[in-house]
């Protein structure tokens, strides 16, 4: 059967790695190339790569990391950040992604999803939703989490998946940075109408956390984190043994 | 050299990659003399069979595969290219493949209990059926591949090398003589499929 999997995100701007990684044997901490490595090289089975540039210029640089990024570490791309169109994510496909995260660019045009699955198949398509509750309810926000959309979280995991996203990434914003633990309440009430894979994202501060998120929620798939990785809080290595003791199948190297 | 058949499906970042990293010459061409010319022949591939299959199709490399593929060149399909050298697939409709590994290509879902997802995303362990194969010749038992597939290969049991188990058996190695063909991808597949793209460019 096919294993949990544990992925790091990267935010990149202007070629680098926004807050470099700070460990022993990488000297230049924001070169995006060696921090890829260093993930792979440690048993990441997966790599995201978030865009978070700014201007239409800093995009060719993006390009360029990724194309150098994709001939060096072999294991799956997913690219996010600034997908808006068909012509996002052709710009992303041909730099080296495999997979290409769409977010509030799904808000503005729902429909983008479904015609991206058309055209370069599902398993292309990440949807990536940042959700929190209003009123105990779960609710989609856009703009990095800023804006409520007032669209229930859960009828559109729905929709977007019957569209044809073959991958649902659920970011908590009521626990993103609170490190006290994936929001299981939520995973749980969107894993319930999806049938693609789930990968949970915000809150995790210690490894007991993994283990938690995927003894409680089945139908979750993988566990995705940032400055936990990147700040050494937790190694992927030492993060993957200790899952693998507790009885989760996760991919040995 | 080998030659990685260009055909306008999916990315050759990672495979063209791969090669180089492990110190191979490749050309990714659509060229029918550099194809005759290569030592080996890979054709890669994602998204749907019709579409790949017309595309594939209109490079006119289809009869260069044929003569290629038939004087006993070293060929490896990977994911698409895989299932394209089968018989026939029956993804979205039905549609004639390059036939070079009897067997069909089917939807996963179809045969799987529908609380299991589709596509079938992920690393998953190899089961080996036949280890004398010269592409094990570097991969143990239990190596985890990466896989993304809706689509699967049956009625290939006689080309079968390996696969993994997804409630069904997915076959993941399937080998017809100099004919060779992964369902996972790996360009993808960290160390473990290094080293079986390291194998299958010892293929003589």
């Amino acid at each position: 059967m096919i294993t949990k999997r544990i992925i790091p995100c990267l935010d990149i701007r202007n070629g680098r790695v926004v807050k470099g990684v700070n460990f022993d044997g990488i000297r230049d901490v924001d070169d995006p190339v060696a921090l890829a490595k260093y993930y792979n090289d440690s048993g990441a089975d997966e790599l995201v790569f978030y865009d978070i540039t700014a201007s239409f210029e800093e995009r060719g640089l993006f390009a360029d990391v990724l194309k150098n990024v994709a001939e060096n570490i072999f294991i799956p791309l997913t690219v996010g950040g600034n997908i808006n169109s068909l012509d996002d994510f052709d710009r992303v496909l041909k730099s080296g992604a495999d997979k290409v995260s769409v977010n509030t660019g799904a808000i503005k045009n729902p429909s983008i999803v479904g015609e991206a699955a058309k055209k370069y198949g599902d398993q292309c398509v990440v949807l990536s939703m940042d959700v929190k509750r209003v009123d105990g309810r779960f609710m989609l926000f856009a703009k990095g989490g800023r804006e409520n959309t007032g669209i229930d979280a859960v009828e559109w995991a729905k929709k977007r998946t019957a569209d044809g996203a073959g991958e649902i990434v659920v970011n908590s914003i009521n626990t993103d940075g609170v490190k006290n633990g994936f929001d299981i309440e939520m995973l749980e009430a969107i894993c319930g109408v999806v049938s693609v894979p789930v990968i949970a994202s915000g809150g995790a501060g210690r490894m007991e956390h993994f283990k938690t998120l995927f003894d409680t929620v089945p139908g979750v798939d993988a566990g995705l984190a940032a400055s936990i990785f990147h700040f050494g809080e937790v190694k992927i290595n030492d993060l993957k043994k200790y899952l693998i003791s507790q009885n989760i199948e996760m991919r040995v190297f | 050299m080998t030659a990685i058949i260009n055909y306008g499906v999916g990315n050759l970042f990672s495979l063209t990659g791969s090669l180089k990293h492990l110190g191979i010459e490749a050309v990714v061409t659509a060229d029918a003399d550099e194809i005759r010319k290569a030592d080996r022949i890979i054709l890669p591939g994602v998204g749907a069979f019709a579409d790949a299959k017309r595309k594939l199709s209109d490079t006119g490399l289809i009869p260069v595969l044929n003569e290629e593929a038939g004087n006993g060149k070293p060929l490896l399909g990977i994911c698409l290219g895989m299932q394209l050298l089968f018989e026939k697939s029956y993804e979205y409709g039905e549609h004639d493949g390059l036939g070079y590994i009897k067997g069909e290509v089917c939807p996963l879902c179809e045969d799987i209990p529908e609380n299991m997802k589709v596509p079938h995303i992920g690393w998953n362990k190899l089961i080996i059926k036949d280890k004398s194969n010269p592409m094990l010749k570097y991969t143990s038992e239990g190596d985890y591949m990466y896989y993304v597939h809706s689509y699967y290969a049956k009625k290939c049991e006689e080309s079968l090398i390996a696969y993994s188990e997804y409630y069904v058996n997915v076959p993941g190695l399937v080998n017809n003589k100099n004919v060779f063909g992964t369902q996972f991808h790996p360009e993808k597949s960290g160390e473990a499929g290094l080293k079986m793209l390291k194998a299958f460019c010892e293929v003589r």
